[in-house]
């Protein structure tokens, strides 16, 4: 069932997570941009900005309204949460070489302002880290007890193409509360529980039941977001474009632009990569291990004794793009790749991946017709 | 013991050849013996023969200075030593040494070009054979010269 | 997953920078491996590398694993003396399939330190000898000296029911053995090629060779399984590192049938 929260009463969401015991996190304008950070009420939700993005490009913009959610994505993504760019493992001891794994009793953390691509994007990184055959102990601790409040998209930015791989901008599952921000009329959020814990929250909430104009008003939101973006990656049979196309020219092409910075792989929700890094006391008496992130750009990501088995900016780039929309099916059983746009518009030399698979599909064509 | 007949008729180089050219080529060839260490043949002697080795290893080898011999390929059953007798100068360009005790079908090389001028299409077969002889040495040699287990680790 | 203490038992020294250790579980062991299967060993303070299990499966709790000297983290392992502890992850991968190989012949082929990956098998294998056809082992180093587990080599070929080659790409006149590279002995070896099968192990480039000339030999692609090598951070699938086309090395290998690895081999720079 859905009910139907004013504006002026999202403070009062916030309050009844942080009464559960949540920490709350959402978005906040810093930096020049919307990340996502710690919220102490509804005041530093970025309402009445929204983002303006092309390849390359990222800037804040103000709405001419007081929306809350008036913007697509930020840099940020959630898995600075649930897997943050430096975790430490464990430490030891050199006396016995004891191994202390590190505590992992994180406080319960509601998410608000998840979009439904990042929603997809947590359900590919659940796959990868909880579902296989060893599940890992520090993603699970932070995965546990995570609120999730998505925010259906209204305002894609030019780069969004969610809709393409169904992964948006509609919420359907994975949340435990989903919000609709609505415009005309009353400024007011639908809100639909997904979980028994949403509908717990929902019911400390001072909501009215959704008429069918409030429904009706959401159901245009989601449709015209889907329509702003449509047409804009073909994915059809990516899987086998990519990999049938390993040798493709083009991969020569996009290397001549790539910095091999990993800037896309920071900002992308799903790239998981990360490394480990050993260290010791002065005195030698104690060690210990950290994760931090990594990129498969980074010059040592392949390196073996004796060699790089990816020693060009053209290998490194065909691997992630391959990775990210091909081999990650492979691996995990879905693609890497939920549309949200961040690594075509934190890409310095604006490398757009809709446009590197539109050509290689092209010259796909092209070599089969 | 089998004939010399049977011998070459067996051997893998020389499979698919007619009867009469295999009788001709035949005619160039004689069982030969060496005992461990001794030299079939020396780098630098005039190279009149190649060897179809029966039994044992054969060490092709080179002397480094300061290092002494160094082996750069065995040669084992069924193998063929030499091709130096095909090509001028008509050359041995390593030294050839039984590791152990060798029996071997030895040609005599002069004979087969002579049987070879005469029959181009005797020349033909055996070229090619040869040609295979040497594309299957040369890969391994491009092998070899890989290195490869230099920086491998398991 | 931490690492568990475990202590140097015994320490060998196969070659010059290749070295074999022994360990035993100071408490808690891990799960027992299984030839082919790796494990992350861990220097204090220094980090991890994978390692293959050497050992002969029966060995029960009592890991052994052989390393080349080759960056920082086996430098530490190799410098290890009996009675230091080092710390242990896994068991992780898959093994080496053997018993797909029951009533058939097996086919070893390894090349310089893929003889170690290997070993186990081949213990395996001669534990339940009746169970094989013939057993042969090829083995291919770079020079006599860097031949490593020679008194398993020189048993194995002493035995009438092993066929054991042994070739080094170089050697000196006090070697009595085969020249020439480890592909060379395969059109010779003794197996019947329709009901054989191959585990190879070695260097990617003398893998691919060795697998041409498997299957010139007229051994199918379904009979041939190698053990691929990747950087791994994690061991478990998790860190990104490893993969290679469709797979990560560490959760879905280290051991493939040759036609499912093939197609990524031949991808230069994959």
């Amino acid at each position: 069932m859905a009910e139907v929260l004013a504006a002026a009463d999202l403070g009062v969401l916030l309050g009844a997570l942080r009464a559960r015991g949540y920490r709350v996190v959402g978005p906040r304008v810093a930096a020049g941009v919307i990340q996502y950070a710690e919220l102490d009420d509804a005041g530093d939700l970025p309402h009445g900005w929204t983002d303006e993005q092309a390849p390359g490009r990222y800037r804040l913009a103000r709405r001419d309204d007081d929306a809350y959610f008036g913007y697509a994505v930020g840099p940020h993504s959630w898995k600075r949460e649930l897997l943050p760019p430096r975790v430490r493992l464990w430490q030891a001891s050199r006396d016995g070489l004891a191994v202390e794994e590190e505590e992992t009793d994180y406080q319960p953390t509601a998410f608000v302002g998840v979009r439904p691509c990042e929603l997809a994007a947590i359900a590919i990184q659940d796959r990868v880290f909880l579902d296989g055959r060893f599940a890992d102990r520090d993603y699970a601790a932070r995965r546990a007890d995570v609120f999730l409040v998505a925010v259906e998209c209204g305002s894609p930015s030019s780069l969004c193409f969610c809709s393409s791989l169904g992964t948006g901008p509609g919420a359907t599952d994975g949340f435990d509360l989903a919000l609709t921000e609505l415009h005309a009329g009353e400024h007011r959020f639908l809100v639909r529980s997904g979980s028994s814990a949403g509908n717990a929250v929902l019911a400390d909430l001072p909501t009215r039941p959704a008429a069918r104009a409030d429904l009706e008003t959401a159901e245009q939101v989601v449709e015209a977001a889907a329509r702003a973006q449509a047409g804009r990656f073909a994915a059809e049979d990516v899987h086998d474009l990519l990999l049938r196309n390993l040798e493709s020219p083009h991969w020569d092409a996009v290397a001549e632009r790539c910095l091999s910075c990993g800037n896309c792989t920071l900002v992308c929700p799903t790239c998981f990569c990360t490394h480990v890094e050993d260290t010791s006391s002065l005195d030698g008496e104690t060690a210990a291990r950290d994760r931090v992130w990594d990129t498969c750009f980074s010059l040592r990501y392949a390196e073996m004794h004796g060699g790089n088995t990816r020693p060009t900016t053209r290998a490194r780039y065909r691997q992630w793009l391959t990775h990210k929309l091909a081999t990650w099916e492979d691996q995990f059983g879905t693609s890497g790749c939920v549309g949200c746009g961040r690594c075509i518009a934190w890409c310095p030399a604006a490398i757009d991946i809709r446009a590197e698979v539109a050509a290689i599909r092209q010259e796909d064509a092209h070599a089969h017709a | 013991m089998r004939t010399l007949d049977a011998v070459i008729t067996d051997s893998p180089v020389f499979e698919g050849l007619t009867q009469e050219q295999l009788e001709l080529i035949g005619g160039c060839a004689s069982n030969v013996g060496f005992e461990a260490g001794e030299r079939l043949f020396r780098e630098g002697d005039r190279a009149d023969a190649f060897f179809l080795v029966r039994h044992g290893l054969v060490s092709l080898e080179a002397y480094v200075p300061n290092r002494g011999p160094i082996t750069v390929e065995t040669i084992g059953p069924g193998e063929i030593v030499g091709w130096s007798w095909l090509v001028p100068p008509y050359m041995w360009h390593f030294t050839g040494r039984a590791v152990d005790d060798v029996r071997a079908v030895q040609f005599d090389g002069a004979c087969l070009r002579r049987k070879c001028d005469d029959d181009p299409v005797l020349g033909y077969e055996l070229l090619t054979r040869f040609a295979l002889v040497l594309v299957d040495r040369l890969q391994a040699t491009r092998l070899q010269l890989m290195d490869v287990y230099g920086d491998n680790v398991g | 997953m931490a690492p568990l203490p475990y202590v140097v038992a015994r320490k060998r020294r196969e070659t010059r920078d290749v070295w074999t250790l022994e360990l035993e579980p100071v408490d808690e062991a891990i799960e027992q491996i299984r030839p082919g299967q790796f494990t992350m060993l861990y220097r204090f303070g220094v980090g991890e590398a994978p390692i293959s299990s050497s050992g002969d499966p029966e060995l029960g709790f009592r890991l052994v694993h052989t390393m080349r000297e080759a960056g920082q983290v086996t430098r530490g392992l190799c410098a290890a003396k009996p009675g230091d502890l080092v710390g242990v992850r896994g068991p992780f991968g898959n093994a080496w399939p053997v018993d797909t190989a029951r009533g058939k012949d097996v086919v070893f082929v390894a090349g310089g330190i893929g003889l170690p990956p290997l070993r186990g098998a081949v213990y395996d294998v001669l534990a339940h000898r009746n169970g094989f056809g013939r057993v042969v082992l090829l083995y291919g180093g770079r020079s006599p000296g860097e031949l490593v587990f020679r008194s398993d080599v020189e048993r194995w070929r002493s035995r009438l029911d092993v066929d054991v080659e042994v070739t080094v790409d170089t050697a000196g006149h006090d070697w009595r053995g085969n020249v020439g590279v480890v592909t060379k002995l395969i059109p010779r070896a003794p197996f019947d090629p329709a009901n054989a099968v191959a585990f190879v192990v070695g260097p990617e480039i003398m893998m691919r060779f060795a697998a041409a000339a498997l299957i010139e030999r007229g051994l199918p692609q379904e009979s041939l399984w190698i053990s691929m090598e990747r950087t791994m951070r994690c061991g478990v699938g998790l860190c990104g590192h490893c993969q290679l086309g469709p797979t990560l090395i560490c959760r879905d290998g280290p051991v493939y049938r040759w036609d499912e690895m093939r197609p990524w081999l031949e991808v230069a720079a994959l």
